[in-house]
């Protein structure tokens, strides 16, 4: 564990900066509702004046050369302001799945359209809960690609498929063009409207091979992923934090603001406490990842973002009272967004699992 | 310090507390000694009472050094961790070089004077009553829960001084050797058997006017800085070696190695394999947190009220330990004798039983939420 530098400190704030303008609550409801799920120009503004997608991709695929830890206060702040677009599909899901590839032509090519935002790449998981079970539904048998993925964030907008399937050789990752022969995506109503979901299947998809991907390659991108996505859900447990708890010192019930009850405070204390700790642990999994070490700190901090978002929406509802569960309240925006960034990449569970298996191996 | 250190003050096992009344073994005692006359049984106190003089940074590199050859600590006690610490923050000149002096070389134990038998979480309702008498303080009243009052040479002590005043406003804070008439002590036996805890009962007891640390009736300012100091360091059943070690940041199993047994067993329940899990990443996150708190306060900045934060969550994360392990040993965490149960075994038990208390003293975990409420949210009254 290190402690944030002042660069990325700045960093942070003109992250922040950004978000504010562009990702209020507002502008979140009309994004949910739209087919689409993003705002291209603001997306572009990300990517072009901001240069988010390139923060972890190195300068000499046009990226920013920074690591997990910029990657990890970027997607923090995404989480807080509920960002809407493909940022999480395309520069970390596919972009580090590319990085981790051993084709170089595909970096040189790829790369930089996705840290530029002109390409929006998502990547393609048969299993986006386990990766021990990624593998059995897509296979590709001399170039053609077979099989049926559930869930694939943001493929209704993506240009590029990389898909992790099985060929004659074992699991590899391969480029698929979206809207070639054989690739069917069927957008899908779900319960969180501010990150999109799509099934994609294909059928006979002409691919491209990009490398082939040891089981240990597919857990380093699977654990980047998830440190990550932990980042994202922190940030979003903190909003919903700091919103309830300044609901609760204005909201007055008995005369008093409710607040000065020791019931709430009891649980707002609770709720601090378990958001510090998980906060400490998916910060120290990103300067693990940076600097190569410990690699079970990624299910660690992937299993206790989780259990504190759930837990801190499930709080910001209860703590609101009535309109708590209201569409006009703002609340269940994150709520939602909890739930499922809760299953997504793994369960609580299953990364509890996965981190006393990787511990069992140690000793 | 590899030269120094007897292979006997090294890995698990006894501790000085600078007990006058408890022999230690020789190891114990000399590893204490050797410490001492560097200053290292308090590296970061100053140099002229008896410290080591080191920086917040240096005494990290030193217990680095210590844990490399796993040594124990050489002292650990309520004067090194709580009492010395608020003196060096309140006291006098005079009683900075009495008193510090001694606890540095391990010469006095200290016990704490705090609870009563009707002030127990609203502390400042005590009414143990001391009288002006000139150039020295009668004291009049019962403490309770005094730990290790029978072994301790003196008290610091919150007695009432000002009956009319409001209650946080007449309370001083004085210091008073435990061997004299006016004091009588018996040792509270508790749930697991061991009794730790004492009452104490002061009748006509005397404490110097010298030794009344702050101003006459603002003892309440102290006592709370000392509580401070001793939440920062609680939060757990764990030896002195364990706390001055520094915060690791790698996740380990810090379970006995007995229970390697219990939760390798391929039958076990895959619930108790969770709450394993989840217990171990909670406890590594605690360190981590605690590590980032003492970098934060790097500068020497001494604890404030986020200390009520550690002693909460580090008590509860000791209690559900116990429980974790009794419910992994099944109906061998149940014993008290030696025929059925391993002494690990009833270990075990006696250890469960004992971490009852962890959320209890120093301030309930109820308590410690009330305060965290109020001055770290900011919640209002």
């Amino acid at each position: 564990m290190t402690e944030y530098t002042q660069d990325q400190a700045t960093f942070r704030e003109v992250v922040t900066k950004f978000l504010q303008a562009k990702s209020t609550p507002t502008d979140v409801r009309r994004l949910m509702a739209s087919d689409e799920g993003y705002d291209a120009d603001v997306w572009q503004q990300l990517c072009q004046e901001v240069g988010l997608a390139g923060t972890h991709i190195p300068e000499e695929y046009g990226g920013f050369g920074f690591g997990p830890v910029e990657l990890g206060i970027a997607a923090e702040e995404m989480g807080r302001h509920l960002y809407c677009g493909p940022f999480f599909s395309s520069a970390v899901m596919a972009g580090y799945a590319i990085l981790n590839g051993d084709s170089e032509a595909n970096k040189q090519k790829l790369l930089p359209e996705i840290a530029a935002g002109s390409t929006v790449a998502t990547l393609v998981l048969d299993s986006v809960n386990d990766p021990n079970q990624v593998g059995r539904q897509l296979r590709v048998t001399g170039k053609e690609l077979d099989g049926t993925a559930p869930i694939v964030t943001d493929a209704h907008i993506a240009d590029v498929l990389l898909v992790v399937a099985s060929g004659e050789d074992g699991l590899g990752l391969y480029s698929v063009i979206a809207d070639a022969d054989g690739v069917k995506i069927s957008p899908q109503q779900a319960l969180d409207p501010t990150r999109k979901l799509s099934r994609v299947a294909f059928s006979g998809a002409e691919v491209q091979k990009i490398g082939h991907l040891s089981e240990s390659g597919l857990n380093k991108t699977w654990d980047q992923i998830s440190v990550a996505l932990a980042h994202e859900m922190i940030g979003g447990a903190q909003q919903l934090f700091d919103s309830t708890l300044e609901y609760t010192k204005v909201r007055v019930q008995f005369g008093r603001p409710i607040g000065s009850f020791q019931a709430l405070k009891h649980r707002c204390a609770d709720l601090l406490l378990e958001l510090e700790w998980a906060k400490a642990a998916t910060h120290h999994a990103a300067f693990c990842l940076a600097s190569g070490q410990e690699p079970e700190t990624a299910s660690m901090a992937k299993a206790m973002a989780s259990d504190i978002y759930m837990e801190a929406a499930r709080a910001a509802v209860q703590l609101r009272g009535g309109i708590g569960f209201t569409w006009e309240e703002d609340t269940h925006l994150w709520f939602k967004r909890a739930k499922a960034s809760e299953v997504f990449m793994g369960s609580p569970h299953t990364h509890r699992e996965r981190l006393l298996s990787l511990m069992e191996e140690a000793s | 310090m590899n030269e120094n250190c007897p292979d006997g003050a090294k890995g698990p096992g006894e501790i000085h507390t600078g007990s006058t009344k408890i022999n230690f073994a020789a190891d114990t005692q000399r590893w204490m000694e050797v410490m001492a006359e560097r200053g290292w049984t308090v590296p970061n106190w100053p140099k002229e009472y008896g410290g080591g003089g080191l920086s917040t940074e240096e005494t990290k590199i030193l217990y680095e050094e210590m844990l490399a050859i796993g040594a124990r600590a050489p002292l650990v006690n309520m004067g090194t961790r709580m009492f010395g610490p608020t003196l060096l923050e309140y006291g006098t000149e005079d009683q900075k070089q009495r008193h510090l002096t001694v606890i540095a070389r391990g010469g006095a134990p200290w016990c704490q004077g705090y609870s009563e038998p009707g002030a127990g979480s609203d502390l400042a309702s005590l009414r143990c009553r001391a009288e002006d008498k000139g150039d020295y303080f009668l004291i009049n009243g019962q403490k309770i829960w005094t730990s290790g009052a029978q072994f301790a040479d003196w008290m610091f002590c919150l007695v009432r001084t000002d009956f009319e005043a409001s209650k946080h406003n007449g309370i001083s804070f004085v210091l008073l050797p435990m061997d004299q008439e006016g004091v009588t002590v018996k040792p509270i036996e508790l749930i697991s058997g061991s009794s730790p805890f004492c009452e104490t009962f002061l009748d006509n007891a005397i404490a110097e006017k010298r030794d009344l640390v702050g101003q006459l009736n603002e003892g309440w300012t102290v006592g709370k800085r000392l509580l401070q100091h001793e939440r920062s360091g609680q939060g757990g059943l764990g030896t002195g070696a364990q706390r001055s070690r520094p915060v690791g940041v790698t996740i380990d199993l810090e379970m006995p190695d007995v229970l390697n047994d219990y939760v390798n067993d391929p039958s076990i329940a895959p619930e108790l394999r969770d709450r394993v899990i989840d217990w171990e990443m909670k406890s590594a996150a605690f360190r981590l947190t605690q590590k980032r708190a003492g970098e934060e306060s790097r500068d020497g900045k001494t604890p404030g009220e986020a200390t009520s934060v550690f002693k909460l969550y580090g008590s509860t994360l000791a209690q559900d330990r116990q429980d974790l392990i009794v419910d992994l040993m099944g109906h061998q965490g149940v014993g008290c004798e030696d025929e059925t149960f391993t002494s690990d075994e009833t270990g075990a038990a006696r250890s469960w039983l004992a971490s009852r208390a962890v959320t209890i003293y120093g301030g309930t975990n109820e308590v410690q939420a009330n305060i965290i409420a109020k001055r770290v949210l900011g919640l209002p009254d």
